[in-house]
């Protein structure tokens, strides 16, 4: 016989312990969340409070009301049109060259069998791993005038005078090259390594030769991971202060190192802060078209614990 | 030298083809690397003048080093400011990854992007940003002020890589332990922890790393007596070319090293 | 391991929503004090949900759950003293097999001396004595099933709860650990809930079953009853194969093809109904009375045979009824039977008994 004990007069008017166990349910959120608390209050404290801050700063005239001077004189001062010219110009060219270096060696990488490709990948993580200011001393006292780079050529005979490699442009671009390849490097290998060996077996079958085969199949499925890279080394080059400052030997003026600039030399927190809010804002801009083609979200929580 | 001739992938090209890709990779590689590994030799050679190989080895630079009470006072408010980061933020940002991931309040979105957002910003707008506030609460030049600075870089680093660690690992077991009469509390710590225990150290380490290498912030930031290490490298590289400064490096490259090994060591999952 | 006193399981009114859905649809039961209820349903029929609500994993909107006599509706998972089994195992891949099922005496302060015998003496119930060295990654899956029952029951829990734990096993392995659980289930006498989609391991192993579909209890009765009398077409689907045939009432019978027949009464429900044929109740009549209708207590329907397909142990015959419904009737191929099968095209007449002829609620399936 069938026996499920009488059903009860709708939900409403009789629903047992529903009140507390809402309470309850409650309470659980609010313990989770209290686990994020302490990172979330240190963080908003730290950064988010004075960067809003700094951001109302940007609308203060000297005298304390609101104005927008200081965006103003951006617009109209053609210094800093340059700086802006110069940090696009700086982080194209570095993510032009990473590209052009970077693919192929995450090629490589690729088609290396495991062990071989782990032992190379060294070469792509230990600068990763290295302080930023050693390698740029480093590279400052290859690249100098009576550095290593020209000590050698010159000895070998491939040039008489010192090239001046360092304190320019150039040098800032090894520098910045140098810094930032292990960032395009690693997207794009692990994208690399995704694409899966039967497609290219099924272009060879269908009588593509290699360089056809590479370009029709294999470039466009790493594509996702290359624009990942390049999006990365890009939206980090726009704000990069430490090499150009010091191989760029104060000719390579970027946005960020004009920001110090203004504050240690001239105390000018309207002009810092505004060209600071500009560099934010193309920043975020960037991020907002790297995030449609990565899930940046992922990268944090997402997860569906119970 | 067959080999050469051997087919390289699934479309056939030979390796010798493929030379060229392979002088490229390399000298790439080579690109890579030299310039960590430069730093050693150059911290021996005698010479005030960089020259490799040098033609006399000599300690000066080290003795120059460890002898110059202002080089290892920064040094030592570095590795303050480093431990204390770590102490700090590899806690906090483990808790935050545990509660992100567990949570599916809505709300907690928000908790993820402003968490993840020092990352995002500029590090040189956060640096006056902060030196402006600092400048009004008097925390310029102290220790507390760049372990703060430090630690808000570093939280975003430490839960990436712990969510990451939760997302292979399988909550279910969390789950049992409390049926099995485990609190939440002690289901993390005897049953979560120590399978994500490698990536916690990873998040140590690079909190750590985070800490002592940063620039920027310590440059605002610190000052004084409590002025970082690398803050004086910058100072001294914007001045004049002081092999000290590759004494310096050949040591920070051995301490990353270090710390990189014992993560491996401690870090790594017991294997039968 | 000794038996411990079992308790009831009390089930009112749990209602569990996640947005539009309705997981759990106000669904009451009682669990007897040491009986094996399973839970058996689809994927996304509640079955699961129910088992987390009782485990305190997923709390309801509402509800009331008593074990015996304490309300425990609101009580933490760890508090409840359950012993749970899961699909996965779970088994702790940082620990030994000892200290896996060690774990929950620990929590419990249990001294270390009593810890290894009551460790001992659950490997021994699950046949692994000796395993207790054992790192996990190197146990087979069935292995893995034990260590976690095992580890299940060492802290002698009242109830236990387990969620597919077979599923991920091969077939023959799980029809073994079938009787297994079963006859451990009989020596501690704990009362247990089993969640399952298998309606023959459901057969096997409960003392009862409760069938789930839409976060509602659909049946709740034991093997023999869901099988021969489901209430209605879901259930009558789920379990075991069948047949269904319009039929209409006339009196206190039906009419099924144009022929009257006699129906259980026992199971009679009112409104719109279908007839119930289980293929391995309808017998071939080979006698040589041509009528149909109902003769000593058989129900006699005439049907023409589409295809007969030889199945090893059995033979399924496919047929038509004169209306054009469809009908199956399944018979053991013993050598005799298979000289005797019907060719398709012949017309054949087939024998329902009475108490085997079933009406179900046509509820639109």
């Amino acid at each position: 016989m069938a026996e499920i004990a009488p059903a009860y007069a709708g939900v409403g008017a009789h629903a047992p312990n529903a009140g507390a166990l809402r309470g309850d349910a409650l309470r659980e959120r609010l313990a989770l969340l209290g686990l994020s608390a302490p990172a979330f209050v240190l963080v908003f404290v730290a950064m988010v409070a004075p960067v809003a801050w700094l951001f109302g700063l940007s609308f203060l005239a000297d005298n304390g009301s609101f104005s927008l001077e200081h965006y103003r004189r951006m617009i109209e001062q053609p210094s800093y049109y340059r700086i802006f010219l110069t940090t696009f110009h700086v982080s194209l060219l570095t993510t032009g060259i990473c590209i052009v270096l970077g693919y192929p060696l995450a090629y490589v990488l690729s088609q290396l069998p495991q062990r071989a490709a782990n032992l190379c990948l060294i070469a792509v993580l230990l600068p990763f791993w290295t302080s930023l200011l050693v390698r740029t001393y480093a590279w400052l006292a290859l690249l100098q005038r009576k550095g290593l780079i020209n000590n050698w050529g010159i000895e070998l005979g491939l040039w008489d005078e010192p090239l001046a490699l360092v304190h320019n442009l150039t040098g800032t671009l090894i520098g910045m090259v140098h810094i930032m390849l292990p960032f395009l490097v690693l997207p794009v290998l692990g994208a690399m390594r995704a694409i899966d060996r039967d497609y290219l077996k099924a272009a060879a079958n269908l009588g593509a030769g290699p360089v056809r085969a590479f370009w029709m199949v294999f470039f466009p499925l790493s594509m996702p991971g290359l624009l990942a890279g390049s999006l990365i080394v890009f939206i980090l080059c726009l704000g990069f202060y430490v090499t150009p400052a010091v191989l760029g030997g104060g000719k390579v003026i970027m946005v960020s190192n004009q920001i110090a600039n203004d504050i240690e030399l001239f105390f000018n927190w309207g002009a810092a802060s505004s060209l600071g809010v500009v560099l934010l804002v193309v920043t975020l801009l960037f991020l907002y078209v790297a995030s449609r083609f990565a899930k940046v979200d992922q990268v944090v929580g997402g997860g569906h614990g119970k | 030298m067959s080999w050469l001739d051997a087919p390289a992938s699934e479309t056939q090209v030979t390796h010798r083809g493929r030379l060229w890709l392979y002088a490229l990779a390399g000298i790439v590689m080579v690109f890579l690397v030299v310039p960590t590994v430069i730093v050693v030799p150059m911290s021996f050679s005698a010479s005030q003048y960089l020259e490799f190989p040098p033609r006399e080895w000599s300690l000066r630079w080290y003795a120059n080093y460890f002898n110059s009470l202002s080089w290892m006072q920064a040094t030592a408010t570095s590795f303050k400011a480093a431990l204390l980061t770590t102490l700090v933020a590899t806690p906090l940002g483990t808790m935050a990854a545990y509660g992100l991931f567990n949570s599916r309040f809505r709300a907690m979105r928000v908790v993820a992007v402003v968490l993840i957002t020092p990352i995002i910003v500029p590090v040189v707008l956060v640096a006056i940003a902060v030196f402006y506030v600092y400048a009004r609460l008097g925390l310029v030049n102290s220790l507390t002020g760049i372990v703060l600075a430090h630690t808000m870089l570093a939280i975003p680093l430490v839960i990436m890589v712990v969510t990451s660690a939760l997302k292979s690992y399988d909550m279910n077991q969390e789950m049992v332990a409390r049926s099995l009469g485990a609190s939440r509390f002690r289901a993390f710590f005897l049953v979560t922890l120590p399978q994500i225990r490698f990536a916690v150290i990873t998040g140590a380490l690079l909190s750590f790393l985070t800490s002592f290498d940063e620039v920027i912030m310590a440059l605002f930031v610190s000052g004084g007596a409590n002025s970082t290490l690398t803050r004086n490298m910058f100072n001294a590289l914007r001045d004049q070319i002081d092999p000290t400064i590759a004494a310096i490096s050949t040591i920070m490259v051995l301490v990353t090293s270090i710390l990189l090994a014992l993560a491996q060591i401690f870090g790594q999952p017991r294997k039968p | 391991m000794t038996r411990r006193a079992a308790v009831p399981i009390t089930i009112r009114e749990l209602g569990k929503s996640y947005g539009d859905v309705r997981a759990l649809d106000n669904v009451s039961l009682d669990v007897r004090s040491g009986e094996f209820l399973t839970l058996l349903g689809p994927s996304g029929s509640g079955k699961t949900t129910l088992l987390m609500v009782l485990a305190g994993f997923i709390r309801p909107d509402h509800g009331s759950l008593k074990f015996g006599d304490t309300e425990v509706i609101r009580l933490a998972p760890h508090k409840r003293d359950l012993g749970m089994v899961f699909q996965n195992y779970a088994l702790f891949p940082h620990m030994d097999v000892a200290a896996n099922i060690a774990f929950p005496l620990k929590l419990r302060g249990v001294s270390a001396a009593d810890i290894a015998r009551r460790v001992n003496s659950a490997l021994e119930m699950v046949k692994l004595a000796g395993y207790g060295t054992r790192r996990v990654e190197q146990l087979s899956g069935g292995q893995r099933q034990r260590v976690a029952l095992a580890r299940a029951i060492v802290f002698e829990p009242s109830i236990v709860l387990m969620d597919e734990p077979l599923s991920a096993l091969d077939k023959q392995l799980r029809e073994l650990m079938q009787i297994e659980l079963r006859q451990l289930h009989v020596k501690l006498g704990t009362t247990t809930i089993y969640v399952t989609h298998d309606q023959r391991e459901a057969l096997t192993m409960s003392d009862r079953i409760a069938v789930i579909a839409g976060g509602r209890v659909q049946q709740l009765d034991t093997p023999r009853a869901i099988y021969e009398q489901p209430v209605n077409r879901f259930v009558a689907e789920f379990i075991g194969e069948s047949s269904f045939l319009k039929v209409t009432r006339d009196g206190g019978g039906i009419r099924c093809g144009g022929q009257l027949l006699r129906v259980a009464t026992a199971a009679a429900p009112g409104g719109p109904a279908l007839l119930m044929v289980r293929p391995e109740r309808l017998r071939i009549v080979d006698d040589a009375q041509p009528e149909t209708g109902t003769r000593n207590d058989e129900n006699i329907l005439e049907a023409r045979v589409t295809e007969v397909i030889y199945q090893g142990d059995t033979f399924l015959v496919q047929a038509m009824l004169a209306d054009g419904s469809r009908i199956n009737a399944r018979g053991i191929a013993s050598a005799g039977a298979m000289a005797r099968v019907p060719r398709a095209g012949d017309t054949v007449r087939l024998g329902l008994r009475v108490e085997d002829t079933v009406l179900v609620a046509d509820d639109g399936g």
